[in-house]
């Protein structure tokens, strides 16, 4: 099918898309409203649990399942890429060539803010049930501190501070743990993945039960997926040279 | 006003998969899906806002009420982003992958080199 064929058949279907998307938004309820059924039974559960962040309570405790699902698709996506990416028999792996000219202004920040983002990304993990984040968010900005790392045109001090190995434990533990606490809720009868911890006292640090315990694992899950991710697009880019490029530099 | 959340949310989608349709390249092709991603995330908030209603996170200066923007919504587009953030990083290994093998990133030269 020729590209003028192909844009043809797309603008009839996008056309049919936006009528039936329209048709769809004329019989939605009004925008803006407050009559949001879902919300006015999520808002009283999280405040029954002593969550004050009712997206976490969502995300941990009502429908943690959903997030046990998640974090097998990051596990899984994890080590799909790493498959993809390992070095084919025509690659040869190399140690990574240093980096160009970096700033200074460039090192100092990255060093200054290295240590700054680690303890914003551990904040927002331990913070998760009481202000917006958790350990998705949190996990992210961990991966981040490392990779400044990377931004300061220090790869081999990133490698060094990153040993691959323990990364892939954390990521796989963590997402185990995260099953094994929905394990101890089924144990103590009150079904899988429940909120059975003490709930502490309402927007304290101890509140909200199970949630920051699940939310500091997926941080960890998050982290060192992100982490593991990285290093194979990383090795990829920095440390393997395909055979064909050798023999011409050769 | 409402509407136009709602209009932004399908332009994005159609846009995003124009854009991967006519891509020459397979990684463009990969951040068009992410923008067709991204009218999911608007359309999920654009459901769950409400005029003058406050985040569903009580600090101690917001005593817990109802009148807040619905967060099933929102929890569900942080799966939506995670889960986008994991199809990128997969598309764009097999994109590197498919780069090794074929030496183009065009998808209709794939197509060419497939006989």
């Amino acid at each position: 099918m020729n590209r003028r064929a192909r844009l043809s058949v797309f603008g009839l279907g996008a056309a049919g898309l936006a009528v039936l998307f329209a048709l769809a938004l004329a019989g939605m309820p009004d925008f803006g409203t407050s009559d949001h059924p879902y919300r006015d039974l999520a808002v009283p559960a999280a405040v029954a649990h002593d969550t004050a962040n009712v997206v976490s309570s969502v995300n941990f405790d009502q429908r943690a399942l959903d997030t046990l699902g998640e974090e097998v698709i990051l596990l899984s996506a994890v080590v799909g890429a790493t498959a993809l990416l390992r070095p084919t028999p025509h690659e040869t792996q190399r140690p990574p060539a240093p980096g160009g000219r970096v700033l200074d202004g460039t090192i100092l920040m990255a060093y200054l803010l290295l240590p700054l983002t680690t303890l914003i990304g551990l904040d927002v993990v331990v913070h998760g049930h009481l202000t917006p984040g958790g350990g998705f968010q949190g996990g992210v900005v961990l991966a981040t501190a490392l990779h400044l790392l990377y931004l300061a045109g220090r790869y081999e001090s990133l490698a060094r501070l990153r040993p691959l190995d323990w990364y892939v434990w954390v990521e796989g533990s963590s997402a185990a743990s995260f099953a094994g606490i929905g394990l101890v809720g089924l144990g103590l009868g009150s079904g899988f993945l429940a909120n059975v911890a003490p709930h502490g006292s309402f927007q304290n640090l101890l509140s909200a039960g199970t949630v920051p315990i699940l939310n500091v694992v997926t941080g960890g899950a998050v982290a060192g997926g992100a982490v593991v991710l990285l290093a194979q697009f990383l090795n990829q880019a920095l440390g393997t040279t395909p055979q064909a490029a050798q023999k011409s530099a050769g | 006003m409402g509407v136009l959340a709602y209009a932004v949310a399908g332009w994005l989608v159609i846009v995003g998969a124009l854009g991967m349709l006519r891509s020459r390249n397979l990684v463009q092709a990969t951040v068009a899906l992410s923008v067709a991603q991204s009218g999911t995330y608007v359309f999920l908030l654009a459901i769950g806002y409400q005029w003058s209603a406050t985040a569903p996170v009580f600090s101690s200066g917001s005593p817990p009420t109802n009148q807040v923007v619905d967060p099933v919504v929102q929890a569900m587009a942080l799966t939506d982003i995670v889960v986008s953030a994991m199809v990128t990083a997969l598309l764009l290994a097999l994109t590197i992958q498919i780069e090794k093998t074929h030496r183009t990133l065009d998808p209709d030269e794939l197509q060419r080199l497939k006989g």
